[in-house]
């Protein structure tokens, strides 16, 4: 009875000046919104990472070269270096494929597009990242051979240089040399931060005589027999690459990642980027309670001379410090629970090229940390409030 | 019987040291039930410190305090808050009725920190306001009313706990001639009822409503005019 009567006091005060509460609630609505959407957005940018790392398969190395340490000379890692892991001695290795990568420029009739990775490699390139092709042919060994100018280019090459038309049989240019569209890829879609169908495939030597040059190679992508052999695999590649690059010691010139590693790392970066944006939420989610200190302070200290006729007339210091814990409360708790309602709806699009997914432990922390932010802060301005004299009050002006 | 009111030997200093204001030293007063009486004196001769420590608002330096024969001295803040509610009415110059809330939750206001229920509530208010003759206007705000009819408002929650006192601090104050007669017209039917009150003016019309009149000087009582 007597807290419902407090409360309604609390309702009566806060709706008495609906601009002011309106806009404190307004604060910590943004507060627990940010939260809520930029953890899901974190959230969802690293399950996509897992996902298409996933979906490479796990019995995958990508063995890629190193800088040197200071006195020792650095090798690059070469075509010879990838048909060597290939031998009796790696029984586990079922191919190594060398890679090079580099950006070009393709152009079609008037259009020209930035390709943001033009690969150069042999067919088995295409079984080890799980590339399926879509329309027409992967390349073959023979073209490899023979350094044909075809390439495989991927969904975002497709729809950007060919838009309406079957690419298969085309002849693009790159880099001003023309090369024949043999195939185009499936759409894998967007691993996280980066699209993973912006690239094309062409055979490695073609690619090193137009593109990149006979340096070293960007990566080589071995495949172990199955994923349980992927341990013995590592092992036996880096047995024969420390024997061909003569390396003794620890101090390699090339690095071999497995993917579970590389998913470790990804993961990693992208928990990174989920920590840093909820740290950017829980700032704005403190300075909505910030704004509700300084909204109930001023509150309380526009309203002294009530608090004093209400305890001219036997108010004790409970109902004053009630009442205005409630006000502080229930702005916070409509604040919150507008907030979370405004981040699930914000999370039902897509934002940035990422589709955010809700931690439901995100929407609880929010909502709780919202309705502990408004007794936290509203504490200090009501016990204010509530300590003052019944005289001292009056005479307040 | 004992009295309503008896103070021995208050004294109030507010500050300390070379600075310090010696606002009461030394005050006695009684005040019997049912008693009508009118306090007088200077602008800083002590008498709205004297209202403010008989109205609980203030505690005194030094001194006892008996209302109704009990000692506040010896009452913590929470205790007074219940003496206040319980035993007084307090009529402010300034009307003090809490902006943006109608003439009956005004009035209302005592009964619901004394927890009484809303039914009774409602009931008892609306018998105050109608003593006041302001029964017509229970839902204007004290902005909708004249300052006549705020004061009013203000007498009728002074009496609406039934206290043992009722406090006015220059009630009339702040109110034209017409204004003045009503709301000393209804001080008077409320001793004539047999509440006591207890006034400060300065006007001795006002003055002369009262059955004695209590003159202050320098924080003492100086003389008791019957």
């Amino acid at each position: 009875m007597r807290l419902f009567e407090i409360g309604a006091f609390a309702v009566r005060g806060l709706t008495a000046n609906k601009m002011r509460s309106g806009l404190t609630t307004l604060g910590i609505l943004i507060g627990v919104a940010s939260v809520i959407l930029l953890i899901a957005v974190g959230n969802g940018a690293s399950s996509a990472v897992q996902q298409s790392i996933a979906g490479l398969g796990t019995n995958i190395l990508t063995i890629s070269p190193q800088r040197a340490q200071p006195g020792s000379s650095a090798k690059p890692l070469t075509t010879a270096d990838a048909a060597a892991l290939v031998s009796p001695d790696s029984p586990d290795v079922k191919y190594a494929s060398p890679v090079v990568s580099a950006q070009a420029t393709a152009g079609y009739g008037s259009t020209s597009y930035a390709i943001n990775q033009f690969i150069g490699s042999d067919p088995h390139y295409f079984e080890t990242t799980n590339s399926a092709v879509a329309q027409g042919n992967l390349f073959s060994d023979n073209d490899v051979q023979q350094a044909r100018k075809v390439v495989v280019i991927g969904a975002t090459v497709a729809t950007q240089l060919f838009p309406g038309t079957d690419p298969v049989g085309k002849s693009m240019l790159v880099n001003n040399i023309p090369f024949t569209v043999v195939g185009v890829l499936a759409a894998k879609g967007s691993s996280g931060l980066q699209d993973a169908d912006d690239m094309a495939v062409a055979p490695l030597t073609t690619t090193q005589n137009a593109l990149t040059g006979y340096g070293s190679l960007t990566q080589i992508v071995v495949q172990a027999r199955s994923a349980d052999a992927l341990p013995n695999a590592q092992a036996q590649v880096t047995t024969i690459l420390n024997g061909r690059h003569k390396i003794t010691g620890t101090t390699a010139d090339y690095r071999i990642l497995s993917q579970d590693q590389l998913l470790t790392a990804r993961t990693a970066t992208t928990e990174t980027f989920t920590v840093l944006l909820a740290s950017v939420a829980a700032i704005s989610l403190l300075v909505g309670g910030i704004g509700i200190t300084n909204i109930m302070l001023v509150t309380v200290t526009e309203r002294i001379r009530e608090i004093g006729i209400r305890k001219a007339v036997g108010a004790p210091r409970s109902s004053i410090l009630g009442q205005f814990l409630i006000e502080a409360t229930l702005l916070s708790l409509f604040g919150g629970a507008l907030g979370v309602a405004a981040g699930m709806i914000g999370s039902q699009f897509t934002i940035a090229g990422i589709k955010p997914v809700l931690v439901p432990s995100s929407v609880l922390l929010a909502f709780a940390v919202s309705a502990l932010i408004g007794l936290f802060f509203g504490s200090y301005p009501a016990s204010r409030a509530a300590k003052l004299r019944p005289i001292e009050a009056l005479r307040h002006e | 019987m004992s009295p309503v009111i008896e103070v021995r030997n208050l004294r109030k200093t507010y500050g300390a040291g070379d600075t310090a204001v010696h606002a009461l030293r030394g005050l006695d007063l009684t005040v019997e039930k049912g008693e009508y009486i009118a306090i007088m004196g200077a602008s800083g001769s002590g008498k709205s410190t004297l209202l403010n420590i008989l109205g609980c608002l203030d505690v005194p330096t030094s001194g006892k305090y008996l209302l109704d024969g009990i000692d506040t001295g010896e009452f913590d803040e929470e205790q007074l808050s219940l003496l206040r509610n319980r035993k007084i009415g307090f009529v402010f110059q300034s009307f003090n009725l809490v902006p943006r809330t109608t003439a009956l939750a005004n009035v209302e206001l005592p009964l619901v920190y004394a927890g009484v229920r809303r039914a009774q509530r409602r009931e008892r208010a609306l018998a105050a306001l109608e003593l006041v003759g302001l029964k017509e206007r229970t839902h204007h705000k004290p902005n909708e009313l004249s300052g006549g009819q705020q004061q009013r408002v203000a007498i009728a929650r002074a009496l609406v706990t039934s206290p043992a006192i009722v406090l006015a601090d220059e009630p009339t104050g702040n109110l034209d001639t017409e204004s003045s007669r009503e709301v000393l017209g209804i001080l008077d039917r409320l001793n004539a009822s047999g509440r006591t009150v207890v006034l400060i003016t300065h006007e001795d019309e006002v003055a002369a409503h009262a059955m004695r009149t209590v003159r202050v000087v320098d924080g003492r009582v100086a003389g008791v005019l019957v």
